[in-house]
């Protein structure tokens, strides 16, 4: 992936000198043209085409602000209610994440879903400790959404 | 004419954002002053106090664009440390409660600290065994 940046910086940068246009734009013409000949020439290169992995790093961007505005409802629901009608409480997990940024990624992830906060994680780093807002139907929609956040953490990182 | 229309609908999505903002972050203070133990507390000032931050740094870098013709990188780049950091440090908050060791709100269920037990328990054994 590395690589690949860096062949792209170069043709954008020659681009650039080439046409004698020293400017931003020029810059990102060059760029996108190098986006193009890398796309054509991904045979001959090591490992899958970078702009899909950028893709995916995108993709997980937007599932982080979707979770951010929905939990927000949530909360603004919760707060101008007129009884407090919450039955908190602290659950585990576990994880099938390895390195410490895949968990991190997951905890925040976790903790911007509506209606739950990652405590902690356990020493071996193979559970987590989440505190819910309503434990009783939160558990079950956790593990349903942390399948899904899994295998899109999964796909940025490896 | 189309513009002034673009200018108009640029400065309502401003107008948007900036209330928005506005609303989550009180809302989160609110939720801060009603909820009744520390975690739930932090439901509230994790997730209300991020959006709010962020739609006001988006408000913002749209308000310089259309105003000054100047695309803030500053702050976008806000929106994401912010994004990052805030649950960083709820988890870190939260962490320390629980070490202090605050009760949670209700009585349902706390598997941290019969995780915690159990470890301390563990030693105990390991140590009258040696």
């Amino acid at each position: 992936m590395a690589f690949q940046i860096c062949i792209n910086l170069l043709v954008a940068l020659m681009w650039m000198f080439l046409g004698e246009s020293y400017s931003m734009s020029g810059f990102v013409t060059g760029y996108i043209v190098g986006i193009v000949l890398l796309f054509l020439l991904r045979r001959f290169l090591k490992g899958p085409f970078y702009l899909r992995r950028v893709y995916k790093i995108v993709s997980l961007l937007l599932i982080f602000i979707k979770e951010l505005i929905l939990s927000n409802f949530e909360i603004t629901k919760l707060v101008y209610a007129k009884r407090l009608d919450i039955n908190p409480g602290i659950f585990t997990m576990e994880t099938e994440l390895e390195t410490d940024w895949e968990i991190t990624l997951l905890a925040v992830l976790i903790t911007l879903t509506p209606g739950t906060v990652t405590l902690a994680i356990s020493p071996d780093k193979k559970e987590m400790y989440i505190h819910a807002m309503d434990i009783i139907d939160m558990k079950e929609a956790v593990h349903s959404i942390k399948d899904s956040f899994e295998k899109h953490i999964m796909e940025v990182t490896r | 004419m189309i513009q002034k229309t673009i200018d108009i609908i640029l400065d309502i999505l401003v107008i948007l954002f900036l209330i928005g903002g506005t609303f989550s972050m009180f809302t989160a203070s609110v939720g801060v002053l009603r909820f009744p133990d520390i975690y739930t507390r932090l439901h509230a000032a994790s997730k209300g106090s991020t959006l709010g931050v962020a739609s006001i740094l988006i408000g913002a870098c749209i308000f310089h664009y259309t105003e000054y013709g100047i695309i803030s990188g500053k702050l976008i780049l806000g929106v994401l440390f912010i994004m990052l950091t805030a649950p960083v440090a709820s988890h870190l908050i939260s962490r320390a409660a629980h070490l202090r060791g605050a009760k949670p709100y209700g009585t349902l269920k706390d598997q941290y600290q019969e995780a915690i037990d159990k470890e301390k328990r563990r030693q105990k054994q390991q140590q009258k065994s040696k």
